[in-house]
This record gives structure tokens, C-alpha cells and sequence, in this order.
């Protein structure tokens, strides 16, 4: 493989349901800084069917090229096709760098697609920069200029690795949803739209979808929220979620959960945040009756203000949390919500 | 029928995270334990030997050392166990690894192959789909829920927002969750068998259509640029105060940053 023939940073945009995913735009975002360094553009890969008119909006978002691979096959995302479709445009246009969310989906087509290219992956970034690889020149080895930098969390957050992949193409990489910033959308800004459609002949791995079954979920979407009300196992119960209800309403916050929540069946798995759950980044995350494991603490320390209650005063989210209070969350958190609202009131007088 | 669970040993993030004097991680220290959606995916399996008389394999790659791992699976029920050992395979990132254990499955039968969804120390979630693309298989990810139905498997496949319930032809690889069952714990009687039993141990030798170039450290296109142990955002500040003093705290901290 030659690597010079290897150009540009790609990016695969998402859709579900012919929308485009918030993962898509913060790739596209990220894909800028990387571009500006190569000094090269960014081309997203839209797959689907019917998806066509979406390119725009990528454009919008600072895409300078579209590829649209867009075929009956792929109306729902089924790992075969979608590879397919995605190992051909690797293929034909030979990235320098693919980045793809780490998403239920992306985290599937990513490996598969790798495997069949032969390359590196990297899992679930949350940093991305060009550098040189090894990072300091070392004798006896070959020191390479712009080298995509692939920074991820692993032992379940409590080592920090970065990962380079300097002998093959594209450098791939699926990156954390809500960890890289998109651009403000620029209205009538267009990309360079073209078609490509590799064929697809369904055979035994095209699996069958029998049914797809939606959550029905009215809830707002944590990983947008500017303000989480998380509670943990020690809310108690279901029913006690209430008062955290109550506080998130009169502060103009969403709830979230940990994953014993989940695990307890209390609350549904799309509030959960941690490793396994999403990542969030709100102004402020109240973490009340969660103990911090490490795994919810991944998903959450990078949010601006961390106020914590906990009746364990040795609990480990104190160690992260900017303002801890050790006390009993049925005690606080009702009145604190009562002392909100009257702040809130006196304020709009 | 014939199963196959892969399966890893792994230090237990979970709790059990020891740290040296300096900060930095003590993995001598650490227990190791079967990695959870692993287990979930044996669990998986055991049910299918419970149902249909299923045959349960499992193979796990790593030190010899991870023959632990097996007898625990063993213990809980599994048939047989293949460790895939040998210094040249150390070192192996995701597509290395991948092309090992694929090396391995060549040489056995199999309907259907079970990996867990991603192990804990890693968190990458490449193995199993990258196994049934060497293989040339479909791969179901993320199943909370397996059933037979003749020559077909049909697995729940979660997604962010939704479930699809998907339906393939047998062979097929499935990643597995933990929220997929509980699983069992060892018998008395099945940690006995579990020592009778032989552990077929394989080198690198006994992969089949594997070449050197993909293999180990060597066969690894990703690279360790720098490791180091996260630097954690310090603690703030920690108060003990009475209910009524405990929530003026806090709304005077928030009135402080603008929240309020």
C-alpha cells in the first residue's frame, strides 16, 4: 500500500430514520481542525436510502464534500450492506483519516469495516490531533510528520492511551459522541455532492430485520441538556425519582440516572449516563445518591459544575464533585427545590 | 449443535481498582475475573445446551495463566476448553487478536459463535465483529435476547432509541450484553468435573490459515504513542452541615456560578 495516495479526512454521517445524527455534525467539526493541519478538506460519507436531500445540511456544518451512497438496501442499518457500502467508498476514495461515532451503530460497522479494509481502529476516542509518531524522535526508528493522534480512555477510565496508525490507511477511529464540538450551522452554505453506488447482491449476512421495535420515549434527548438531575441507587426507589422530578422542573433540568438505576429497572436505559450509558458535558450535573463509580464518573466529569449529595461521605464522587454535600437527599433535595422556585420567582419580580 | 464462546481473563475494573503509593494503576494487585459480557454470553450458550443439548466450547487467548477462566467456565457448565497461547501473539491489538482467535475457530465446527459485546479492560467492542468478518459470517451485535428457530438464530439487537429484532442464518457470530441474564454460578460437582476435564492448549502453529505478518505485536497496524494513568479534575469542596444549611449551600453556589 502506498500511503501518499491516501488523502483527506472523511467522516461517516449517521442518519437513523433519514435524520441526521448529532454525531455527525461534531465529526464533521472535529474533521475541520484536523484538515486545517493536514491542510486538506472534509468529506462526509451519507448512507441510506432516500438520504440524498440531507447533504445540504453536512454542508451546512462545514462538510466541503458529500458522498452519497443512497440504495433500497440500505434503508435501515443492517451491518452487511452498510459495510459494503462503506469498504467501497474506502476503497474508491481512499481516505487519509475516517472517523465514525462510537455509537450502537458505529461501533459495529466501524470493526467490521476495518477488518475488511485491513487497518487500525481505535475505539471510542475522546481526543484527536496530528502529530508525529513516536511522539519523540527515537534512534533507529522512523520519525512520521502528520499522524492522526488517537487519544481514548481504557480500564474503565483510569488509564488514558493514545494510539497511532502509522503503517496503514485510512487511520480510522470511532470517536465518543458529545465529546467533540460541531460548528455553528452556516444557513446556505453548500458542499460538493456525488453519488456512488458500489451495487449490493443480498446474500446469507444480509440479516433479516423482522422487526424494529423504538422506545417509546418522550424524554429530551441527556446528552443536550444543559442542566442533569442524576440520581443513583441511593434515591431508593422508582417512585422517590419524584423529588428529582421535581428539582430538575423548577431548575429547568432534565433527569438522568446511573446504571444501577437501569439494572434496577427504575429508569430506562437512555438516561443512563457512564461507560456504558451516554457521555454527557452539561453546565451542571447534580449526581444525588450516586456513589461515583468509575464507570459513571467516565461518562460525566467533564461537566462544568458537579454538585454532589450523598449520605456516604466516603463516597467516591466527592473526589470529582466541585461542591459535595454529605447529608440525606430526602431531606435536601425537596427543599432545595422549594428555595429554587422562590429564587426563581423573586428574580422574575 | 455446536457453540462457541470466546472468552477473556481481565483485571476487575469494578471495585476492584487498586492503585500504587504514586498514583498509578497496580495491576499485579487486582483480582482477575471473567469479563461480564462474557459471561453473559456463556450464559447464553449454557441455555442453548440446557434447551437443545447444545455442545458449549470455549477458547480464550492470553497467558497461561487465563486456563483459569476456562475452568470457571467449565465449572458453570461448558464442555470443553481451548487456551490460545504463545509468546508470539503478545502484544496484539483488536486486529490482531481477532485474526488469532479466527485462526483458532477455523479448526473447529461451529453453528453459532459467542463473544461478549466488549471486555472491561479494553472497552472496545472490535473484537467480535471483527472475528465474523475474517470468518466471512454475519455478526449480530449488542443481543439482549437469542432464540433458534430451525437453521436460523433470532436475536434482539439493541440500538440507542430503539430494538431490531433480527433473524439470521446459522453460522453467525452474536456480541452479547450483560444485561442479556444472570448468569449461573459454578457446582460443587461442576468445579469437580471442571478439574477432570482437559484444557486443549494451542499455539501459534495450530492457527489455521493465519499469516505471521497479522499476528502479535508485530501484525498489530495500531500503536502505543503514550499510556499513562488518567490525571482526575481534583476534589472540590466537601460540607457536613444540617438539611436547611446543606440546601443554602447550594443555592449559593449556584446563585454564585449565574445558575440561578
Amino acid at each position: 500500500m502506498s500511503l501518499a495516495e491516501y488523502k483527506g479526512v472523511y467522516v461517516f454521517a449517521q442518519q437513523v430514520d433519514n435524520q441526521i445524527s448529532s454525531i455527525a455534525f461534531e465529526l464533521i467539526g472535529k474533521g475541520k481542525d484536523l484538515a486545517k493541519d493536514l491542510g486538506t478538506t472534509v468529506t462526509a460519507v451519507l448512507i441510506g436510502s432516500g438520504v440524498k436531500g440531507l447533504a445540504d445540511e453536512l454542508g451546512e456544518y462545514g462538510a466541503d464534500k458529500v458522498i452519497v451512497v443512497d440504495d433500497p438496501e440500505l434503508k435501515e442499518y443492517r451491518t452487511e450492506p452498510y459495510t459494503h457500502a462503506l469498504a467501497s467508498v474506502i476503497e474508491k476514495y481512499k481516505p487519509d483519516v475516517f472517523l465514525i461515532g462510537a455509537t450502537a451503530i458505529g461501533r459495529d460497522l466501524g470493526p467490521r469495516v476495518c477488518a475488511r479494509v485491513h487497518t487500525g481502529l481505535t475505539a471510542d476516542c475522546t481526543q484527536l490531533d496530528i502529530g508525529d509518531f513516536p511522539l519523540v524522535e527515537t534512534a533507529g526508528k522512523e520519525q512520521k510528520h502528520n499522524q492522526l493522534l488517537m487519544t481514548r480512555p481504557a480500564f474503565g477510565g483510569n488509564t488514558i492511551a493514545t494510539i497511532a496508525c502509522p503503517e496503514f490507511r485510512p487511520q480510522m477511529a470511532t470517536v465518543r459522541p458529545g465529546v467533540m464540538q460541531k460548528l455553528p450551522k452556516e444557513a446556505g452554505r453548500k458542499a460538493e455532492v456525488e453519488e456512488f453506488n458500489p451495487g449490493f447482491t443480498p446474500n446469507d449476512k444480509y440479516v433479516e430485520i423482522v422487526e424494529i421495535v423504538k422506545a417509546v420515549s418522550n424524554v429530551a434527548d441527556i446528552m443536550d441538556a444543559k442542566i442533569l438531575v442524576s440520581g443513583g441507587r441511593g434515591v431508593g426507589s422508582p417512585e422517590n425519582f419524584k423529588i428529582l422530578e421535581e428539582l430538575a422542573e423548577a431548575i429547568g433540568g432534565t433527569v438522568s440516572c446511573s446504571r444501577a438505576v437501569v439494572d434496577a429497572g427504575w429508569k430506562p436505559k437512555d438516561l443512563q449516563v457512564g461507560q456504558t450509558g451516554k457521555t454527557v458535558r452539561p453546565h451542571v450535573y447534580f449526581a444525588i445518591g450516586i456513589s461515583g463509580a468509575i464507570q459513571h464518573v467516565a461518562g460525566m466529569e467533564e461537566a462544568d459544575i458537579i454538585i454532589a449529595i450523598n449520605k456516604d461521605e466516603s463516597a467516591p464522587i466527592f473526589d470529582v464533585a466541585d461542591y459535595g454535600v454529605v447529608g440525606d437527599l430526602n431531606k435536601i433535595v425537596p427543599v432545595l427545590t422549594q428555595k429554587i422556585k422562590e429564587a426563581k420567582a423573586a428574580a422574575t419580580k | 449443535m455446536k457453540v462457541v464462546v470466546c472468552i477473556k481473563q481481565v483485571p476487575d475494573t469494578k471495585g476492584g481498582v487498586k492503585f500504587k503509593p504514586d498514583g498509578t494503576l497496580d495491576r499485579a494487585a487486582m483480582l482477575t475475573i471473567m469479563n461480564p459480557d462474557d459471561k453473559a454470553g456463556l450464559e447464553a450458550a449454557l441455555r442453548l445446551k440446557d434447551q437443545y443439548g447444545a455442545e458449549v466450547t470455549v477458547v480464550t487467548m492470553g497467558l497461561p495463566k487465563a486456563e483459569e477462566v476456562l475452568r470457571e467456565a467449565m465449572a458453570m457448565g461448558a464442555d470443553k476448553g481451548i487456551l490460545v497461547t504463545d509468546r508470539v501473539l503478545g502484544g496484539a491489538d483488536t486486529w490482531a487478536t481477532s485474526q488469532t482467535i479466527a485462526g483458532a475457530l477455523r479448526n473447529l465446527d461451529y453453528d453459532l459463535i459467542i463473544t461478549g459485546r466488549q471486555a472491561i479492560d479494553g472497552d472496545t467492542a472490535q473484537v467480535g465483529p471483527q472475528i465474523s468478518e475474517h470468518l466471512g459470517i454475519p455478526v449480530i451485535s449488542y443481543a439482549q435476547d437469542i432464540k433458534i428457530e430451525g437453521d436460523s438464530v433470532i436475536v434482539q439487537r439493541q440500538y440507542d432509541d430503539r430494538y431490531h429484532i433480527l433473524k439470521a442464518k446459522m453460522p453467525c457470530l452474536i456480541t452479547a450484553l450483560s444485561e442479556l441474564n444472570e448468569p449461573r454460578y459454578m457446582t460443587p460437582g461442576g468445579i469437580f468435573d471442571a478439574y477432570q476435564k482437559e484444557v486443549t492448549v494451542w499455539g501459534r502453529n495450530d492457527l489455521k490459515d493465519v499469516l505471521d505478518s497479522n499476528l502479535g505485536l508485530k501484525g498489530s497496524p495500531t500503536q502505543i504513542a503514550k499510556a499513562s494513568d488518567k490525571v482526575r479534575k481534583g476534589a472540590g469542596e466537601k460540607v457536613a452541615l444540617d438539611p436547611t444549611a446543606s440546601v443554602e449551600y447550594i443555592v449559593g453556589k449556584l446563585t454564585e456560578k449565574h445558575v440561578l
